[in-house]
């Protein structure tokens, strides 16, 4: 061969590449872009900084996975031993200078995402200070509001086996649904009466585990009106996956509005899916493996709805 | 020497009856996990079966949620602790003594003791389904104060005998890991040197270390919330003044090194396996080899990523966020050096060379995962969701039961001396991935759009993706029955192995299929160069072709 032709081949070689390199490089894009339709809607401040990041990070991923897929794609359909051919290839033992760069290019790159994280995490700033409390507090258990301790603005949040408490200390309201103003600076006081739950609200992207003896301040800025659902997002007995809540963001006015007719109505059983479905288990014959008795619905001024339709 | 004498010729009927005693032979002990681990592996397979039944819906309507919990429960238990270390565990057995050319384990007795501990806790948690009140049902992770709980009240109950048997695999795996170790740095065959040493041998030395590392703080975690559970005392009860978060770092300071514990042996059986079906040396043996132990040094110092939305300040999931990345460079590392060693090969697409493609392929994917899922914000988002469950999935069964699958297919005419079938094998290697695929890929998007792990029953707008799930699961399921049959029909009559079908290089592939009790006895070769020599035609050991020329010899006479 000469040298002329293998340099004609070196330049194809090259092209392809880069045409190649191009390609995936443009998949990778449109991947990033198309990761903000996988999560749900953006309802918080916290919201577009927790998707800008996974779409970086998408199509990150897109380009090596698909760079190394390539490789394997290419290998596995030309360079396949002939029928016959029992021989070996020839042997590469290595190459000391491809192992600094592959080394150095991964590194360079995690710790550039894990700078950008480090920085919307400040920005988010939604982890308050952790104040170790004593549980069952009596007041508390007197169903008295301890708003003594509490700023007015401030939601306290009490996670139980089954069931989401909402106490607005200020307005001397509580609830089974949670109710925001929108574009209005929230910080919740999380507690829990018995094990670890957690306060996730997909919708928000924000998640905090409810520690039993802390009370957890956290902040969050809800920055779109509607129905939104809250999950227990830790594992906290047998009707973890009934204990979610509703979540309705609504306008400062609306929100007024809604805490002074609260704050009219009477105390009544909140929601709690548990306590229904404990009832019809326990009425049946043999009513199965053992598990805790849920804690009754708490009393509350709005039990709110368990058909109204929110936005996934 | 002669003919007659060199190799020892096995004795004619070993019978299988000591497969199923106390028997020190590591071979037999191998064989005894893996089947074991097979075992537990249908059953927890099945529970996964029920599951995906459970959430092809979204209403909890195939079982009682109690009864959901406690199946969710016991498929990560039996799947991690009575499947997965104990077939890796097998692997080590087999693989460990033949590859540096040692008779037995270190310690033949502790070994077949380690063993046996296994059906032990395993039969302890089979029995706890049948205890009243049902098994543990708190989840693989038993976080307190669910798991301390105990709403029957009995002193014998499901989750008593859950802590108890992990307690005992603990154990077990701790007397499995100081045999292994002591083995690979005691017992080489003369020449090998620890950079002669193929990298399985490695990566079972830095997975082992881990363990040794590793596991007495989970052993310690687990006794004080046996404690908590059984006598009232309040290591983690909060009223008590006990920390609950506490038991999450001792449970995460040993059960994140587990992932590597579980992933660097098929790290292992990648380097091991891509080198014999791409006819080349594995490129970089020396960062490949060295990278499992930078693997373990950071993966000792990254366990508080699992606890990122739970009580732990805003400077340390930075601090832990930076670690995990870290992780990423020796893993990059190993994944392009098998690159390397595929680039420009004269590849064969065997059934176990299917399954190491098929099995790096699951592994970029769930490695990309892991970055995700190590900054704290997207994390903070998907956390405790089916993201989480559809990466480690990728892990574990994508990459990790693969590399199994292909280290068995691999293997198997070594230790049993009889040859899978290949169309079999292949199906197998069809079904799985694409069941594995369909199974674990639309857990991601139903984490995205926040829907949580362990749940029985969920919100509509999940529904899609859960029935794809579900179908791919049942898929997975069907895919294990061509495994079986491929397994027991080549047991039974496949056609005899001959000492080297794959034209391997390796002191493994120096003995005869099956090996004799004692390996290579006394005449153990002498290794004169580093393993992978595909091409280059340097022979391995002293006198290697002598040797290969009495293997000849002796199959064809046989």
């Amino acid at each position: 061969m000469t040298s002329s032709s293998t340099r004609s081949i070196n330049t194809t070689a090259i092209a392809g590449l880069s045409v190649w390199v191009g390609l995936i490089v443009l998949v990778s894009y449109w991947m990033g872009q198309q990761a903000h339709r996988w999560l749900p809607v953006q309802a918080s401040t916290a919201a577009p900084l927790v998707d800008d990041l996974f779409s970086f990070e998408t199509a990150i991923g897109t380009f090596v996975f698909l760079g190394v897929v390539s490789v394997m794609a290419w290998v596995m359909l030309f360079n396949r031993a002939e029928k016959y051919d029992d021989t070996d290839a020839v042997p590469i033992e290595g190459n000391t200078l491809l192992e600094v760069i592959w080394t150095a290019i991964p590194f360079v790159l995690v710790m550039g995402i894990a700078f950008w994280t480090i920085r919307a995490s400040d920005q988010l700033g939604t982890l308050g200070p952790m104040e170790h409390i004593h549980p069952r507090n009596p007041v508390e258990d007197a169903g008295g509001y301890p708003g003594d301790r509490l700023p007015a603005e401030q939601v306290e949040v009490i996670a139980r086996q089954w069931s989401w408490e909402f106490r607005y200390p200020g307005s001397n309201v509580s609830s089974t649904e949670l109710h925001l103003a929108v574009d209005q600076p929230v910080t919740f006081r999380l507690v829990s009466e018995d094990v670890l739950h957690g306060f996730y609200i997909p919708a928000f992207r924000v998640k905090q585990d409810v520690i039993p003896g802390r009370a957890i301040d956290f902040n969050v800025t809800p920055t779109r009106e509607g129905v939104y659902r809250l999950r227990d997002s830790q594992f906290s007995g047998t009707w973890f996956a009934a204990n979610q809540s509703d979540v309705v963001v609504e306008s400062a006015q609306d929100h007024e509005a809604w805490l002074e007719q609260a704050a009219r109505l009477p105390l009544q059983p909140g929601l709690s899916l548990a306590v229904s479905e404990y009832a019809t288990r326990q009425s049946r014959s043999n009513p199965g493996w053992a598990t805790v008795p849920p804690a009754p619905p708490p009393q509350v001024n709005v039990p709110g709805s368990s058909a109204q339709p929110h936005q996934a | 020497m002669t003919i007659a004498t060199f190799p020892p010729e096995p004795k004619p009927d070993q019978g299988r009856s000591r497969y199923f005693g106390f028997c020190t032979d590591a071979k037999v002990i191998g064989i005894q996990y893996i089947v074991t681990a097979f075992f537990f592996f249908l059953i927890g397979g099945l529970l996964a079966m029920v599951i995906r039944g459970e959430l092809i819906t979204p209403q909890s309507d195939l079982v009682d949620r109690a009864v959901y919990n406690g199946i969710y429960t016991m498929h990560g238990t039996i799947m991690l602790f009575l499947f997965i270390f104990p077939v890796l565990n097998g692997l080590n057995n087999l693989l460990i003594p033949t590859m540096i050319g040692a008779p037995d384990m270190a310690f033949p007795r502790l070994n077949a003791v380690a063993f046996w501990l296994v059906p032990i806790f395993g039969f302890l948690l089979m029995a706890s389904f049948f205890v009243p009140g049902g098994p543990a049902y708190s989840g693989w992770w038993s976080y307190p104060p669910v798991s301390i709980q105990n709403p029957l009240g009995h002193l014998i109950n499901g989750q008593g005998m859950w802590i108890t048997a992990v307690a005992l695999s603990g154990v077990s795996s701790i007397m499995g890991a100081i045999n292994f170790v002591t083995t690979i740095l005691r017992m080489r065959a003369p020449g090998m040197t620890l950079f002669r040493m193929p990298v399985f041998c490695w990566t079972a030395l830095a997975a082992q270390s881990l363990q040794l590392i590793g596991l007495p703080a989970l052993t310690g975690g687990a006794i004080m919330l046996l404690m908590d559970l059984t006598f009232g005392t309040s290591f983690y009860r909060p009223e008590g003044g006990g920390d609950p978060v506490l038991y999450q770092h001792f449970f995460w300071f040993y059960s994140h090194p587990a992932v590597y514990v579980i992933i660097l042996p098929v790290f292992g059986v990648f380097s091991e396996l891509f080198p014999v079906y791409s006819r080349k040396p594995l490129f970089g043996y020396l960062y490949v080899a060295l990278a499992s132990f930078i693997i373990v040094g950071l993966g000792l110092i990254v366990w508080v990523h699992h606890m990122f939305p739970s009580g732990v300040a805003q400077w340390m999931r930075n601090l832990f966020m930076v670690t995990t990345m870290l992780i990423a460079v020796p893993t990059g590392v190993k994944v392009f050096a098998w690159l390397g060693t595929l680039w420009g090969g004269k590849l064969r697409l065997t059934t176990p060379m299917l399954f190491c493609l098929g099995g790096l392929f699951n592994f970029v994917f769930a490695g990309i995962t892991g970055i995700m899922l190590a900054t704290v914000p997207v994390d903070i988002h998907v956390s405790n969701t089916y993201f989480v469950v559809g990466h480690f999935h990728y892990v574990i069964y994508g990459a990790a039961v693969m590399g199994i699958f292909a280290a068995i297919y691999h293997w198997f005419p070594k230790f049993i001396g009889r040859m899978p079938y290949e169309g079999l094998g292949k199906l197998h290697f069809l079904l799985t991935f694409i069941g594995a695929n369909l199974n674990f890929l639309p857990m991601h998007p139903l984490g995205l759009m926040g829907m949580p792990r362990r749940v029985s029953s969920y919100d509509p707008e999940f529904t899609f993706w859960n029935v794809v799930a579900s179908l791919g699961a049942f898929l997975l399921g069907v895919s294990i029955i061509p495994f079986l049959l491929n397994m027991l029909s080549a047991w039974i009559r496949g056609p005899k192995a001959t000492h080297n079908p794959w034209n391997a290089i390796g002191l493994e592939w120096l003995l005869p299929s099956p090996p004799p009790e004692d390996n290579f006895g006394e005449d153990v070769p002498t290794v004169i160069s580093r393993p992978y020599g595909y091409g280059s035609g340097q022979p391995l050991v002293e006198h290697q072709d002598e040797i290969e020329r009495r293997l000849e010899l002796m199959e064809a006479s046989a």
